[in-house]
């Protein structure tokens, strides 16, 4: 399928393919995968080898749009993509809203490893793995974080020991999101324990079925979560396949730098909080308009306007940035996106629990999961990079405010 | 809509304003200016016209260069980062586009002469400390063709000097009401007016004026006789845009001032910059000033877009901005320490600037109460 270069008519274009391949049982429903809600497992398609597809509909959405590159629009075509440009990207996802319909396949894969392939990896890594992902046959998860290894990401002690033609590896991993469903693992792994910490870090990819590789699901305060914790135990990895490519990507020991380049990315994806739009898509104006007497609650009703004003100069902001990325990059500034975004949506979310009150104290509430999405978002600020982690990367790389 | 980044033009026009304000008028200039109590620099505001600031929104058949709203928002960003004091705002801004709005043979006289920085405008509508238009209680006792405009009013920017005032006054109705408001354009020299300096912790020309029967006729009208807010609404619009634009470049510029401090000042040995304490606030800071400018520049671009649908957009720049500039100048006197507290360093003006900003043309709460209007509650 050729898509349109002119925008508008890659409007209409995009907005019958949309309803000629989106079921109409899919439509409507909540699609924010930053605030995964206990229960909505399969509602987000995630794909996978051992992915439960809710329904017949759901599978022929991410087939159809997997086989014109629309799993993972910006792409190139050789590796499944559509080559879209931003502005194309841009209107695909308000087309998809407009109509209600979620994104065909949402994955670590298509958010992070393959941004990561894109720019590190060999042409035989991007053609082997990319292609599974935008066809979600494989699900990736991501192994970065550890117990000792927080904000201070450097810090990884899970430790590769060189056997000559494999690897073996010792350690564990914790906020593994989604270990427990995923087919494969990309993980900063020490090869080097006699390097300076940032220089002996591997970008590793590991099979899940591997011998040895075991998870354990975290129960978070807002209930189920999607996180793991992801044990190695004497776990055997081959430096590479039958066909010769690396399991590595980028150099040995130079994991950092793919890490570094990935966790920027994230900023500006989490900064932007969800495909659903702020608060989950509920309007303050039309909670504070219901009969609770909010409008005589004075300042609570100046918490919502003043939260009001914050989240529209945020939208802006976020379109501003989007243009600067398209136009030669945000750098470090990215931190500045993920800072007063992650702020924000939890003044939203504490905003929404004063104006919901008892109702929205309960697990199930007319405002839907809303008590389980407020404690969710108490972690925005802390995964991806602290808040003050985020502080200090302003203050250090974008004001130059002196080390010593 | 374009795009919130600016573009080429506008960029040329950022480097060539800041190149001549960095130039020919940096804080130190305004230091002078409060020192001998002129509100402003008139020589310096023709030079301003003469590189089209004056008539930055004037039409070309009027001498103007009509580049509109964003670019009146980046000329008057830049000149709050240097704490220029001039009749800009209340000028080539409110009263150009009032004027240009008015579209009749002396609203067109009057726009030449502003272009060519001949001609100072100043708008007279609060009679109360608090901007609220409708409140208007002042009279104008009409009798056919004539008025007569009795009552006074307070804060009004460049009331001192001044040519002539866009006033607001009651032609039906009473005070609080919108409807029966007219708003007329005389002369500052006409018999019955008077004016006395309203000595603002800024420094600039601010004015108290007295209306003691001031005759006007229907020439003198702008727009519609009981139709003075619909008359004034898009340049105070404008006006607002451009004033929470001065505000933004006023963050910036303190803001400028308080990073470099942080980089030089040393207390117990250190750099105070390597505290994080401090560092982990001006990161803030930069923050919500980066946030706050896409505010602005949406101001800008919805006032060119979409005129008469900007107000949810300009309300919106000018709350974040007044907060903004807030944050940045109590943080910049705090983080300056004691020196920050002296007359001889900068950063007070920066601080006094602001206070007045905020209040002139409607505070944090006016606009977030029409922000909160727009969203639906």
């Amino acid at each position: 399928m050729e898509f349109s270069e002119d925008l508008e008519a890659f409007r209409t274009q995009i907005r019958e393919w949309i309803n000629a391949h989106c079921g109409s049982d899919l439509r409507g429903r909540s699609q924010d995968a930053t605030a995964i809600a206990p229960g909505a497992d399969n509602a987000i398609c995630w794909g996978g080898r051992n992915f439960n597809f809710a329904s017949a509909t759901q599978r022929n959405w991410m087939e159809a749009a997997a086989a014109v590159g629309m799993t993972a629009p910006s792409w190139p075509k050789a590796y499944g993509g559509a080559e879209l440009s931003r502005a194309q990207v841009k209107i695909y996802h308000e087309e998809l809203r407009a109509a209600g319909a979620p994104v065909p396949l949402q994955s670590f894969g298509i958010w992070m490893l393959g941004p990561a392939l894109l720019a590190f990896g060999t042409e035989e890594q991007k053609k082997h793995y990319l292609p599974q992902i935008t066809r979600g046959e494989i699900r990736w998860c991501q192994g970065y974080s550890e117990p000792g290894a927080g904000s201070d990401l450097a810090n990884v002690q899970t430790w590769a020991e060189d056997k000559g033609d494999h690897w073996i590896i010792n350690g564990q991993k914790i906020w593994t999101s989604y270990a427990d469903k995923a087919d494969w693992i990309f993980a900063l792994i020490r090869t080097d324990r006699d390097a300076p910490k940032h220089k002996g870090i591997s970008f590793m990819l590991i099979d899940m079925e591997s011998e040895g590789l075991t998870t354990r699901p975290i129960r978070l305060i807002s209930g189920k979560s999607p996180f793991c914790e992801t044990f190695f135990e004497n776990v055997k990895v081959p430096k590479q396949d039958p066909n010769g490519m690396s399991r590595i990507v980028g150099e040995l020991n130079r994991g950092w730098d793919v890490a570094k380049h990935l966790l920027t990315h994230e900023r500006e994806m989490i900064g932007s909080s969800g495909s659903a739009g702020p608060l989950g898509g509920r309007s303050i104006g039309a909670i504070m308009n219901d009969e609770n007497g909010l409008q005589d609650n004075a300042p609570l009703r100046h918490e919502a306007m003043k939260y009001e004003v914050d989240s529209m100069a945020m939208g802006l902001t976020l379109d501003r940035y989007k243009d600067m990325a398209k136009k030669g990059g945000v750098g470090h500034a990215s931190a500045m996106l993920k800072y007063e975004g992650t702020e924000l949506n939890k003044r939203g979310y504490e905003l929404l629990m004063s104006l919901t009150g008892s109702d929205g104290a309960a697990w199930d509430s007319p405002h839907g999961e809303l008590a389980s999405e407020w404690l969710r978002t108490k972690a925005n600020s802390i995964e991806g990079g602290t808040t003050e982690v985020m502080l200090d990367i302003i203050a250090k790389r974008v004001l130059e405010l002196p080390y010593k | 809509m374009e795009s919130l980044l600016l573009n080429e033009d506008e960029t040329m026009l950022r480097d060539s304003t800041r190149g001549f304000l960095d130039a020919n008028a940096p804080v130190k200039a305004f230091r002078n200016v409060r020192d001998e109590g002129t509100g402003f620099d008139k020589g310096l505001w023709r030079e301003m016209a003469q590189m089209g600031w004056a008539g930055v929104l004037v039409g070309e058949d009027h001498g103007g260069v009509d580049m509109g709203h964003r670019a009146a928002g980046i000329i008057a960003e830049e000149m709050g980062q240097t704490l220029v004091a001039s009749p800009f705002i209340s000028t080539a801004v409110i009263a150009a586009t009032a004027l240009r709005n008015a579209a009749n043979a002396r609203a067109g006289e009057s726009l030449s002469a502003i272009a060519e920085g001949n001609l100072i405008y100043a708008l007279a509508i609060d009679e109360g400390a608090k901007f609220a238009p409708e409140r208007t209680a002042m009279e104008a006792a009409q009798n056919g063709n004539a008025f007569k405009l009795s009552g006074k009013k307070g804060f009004v920017a460049e009331g001192r000097n001044a040519d002539r005032v866009l006033v607001l006054a009651r032609s039906g109705g009473a005070a609080g009401e919108a409807e029966g408001l007219t708003l007329f354009d005389i002369d500052a020299g006409r018999a019955g007016l008077s004016r006395e300096a309203i000595n603002t912790v800024d420094g600039r020309d601010f004015a108290a004026l007295s209306f003691d029967g001031v005759e006007a006729t229907g020439d003198d009208v702008v727009g519609e006789v009981g139709g003075g807010l619909a008359a004034l609404n898009g340049a105070l619009r404008a006006g607002q845009a451009a004033l929470a634009a001065e505000l933004t470049g006023l963050s910036s510029g303190s803001f400028a001032m308080t990073a470099s401090y942080l980089k030089e000042r040393k207390q117990f040995d250190k750099l105070i910059g390597t505290f994080q304490a401090l560092q982990h606030r001006a990161a803030h800071m930069w923050s919500e000033i980066e946030v706050t400018a896409s505010a602005i520049a949406n101001a800008g671009r919805v006032l060119d877009a979409n005129f008469d649908k900007a107000e949810l957009a300009v309300s919106l720049a000018k709350a974040r901005a007044t907060e903004t500039a807030k944050l940045c100048v109590i943080e910049g006197v705090q983080m300056h320490g004691g020196i920050g507290m002296t007359d001889e360093f900068d950063m007070g003006f920066f601080m006094k600037r602001a206070r007045v900003g905020t209040e002139w043309l409607g505070d944090y709460g006016y606009h977030a109460a029409r922000v909160a209007a727009a969203r639906g509650f």
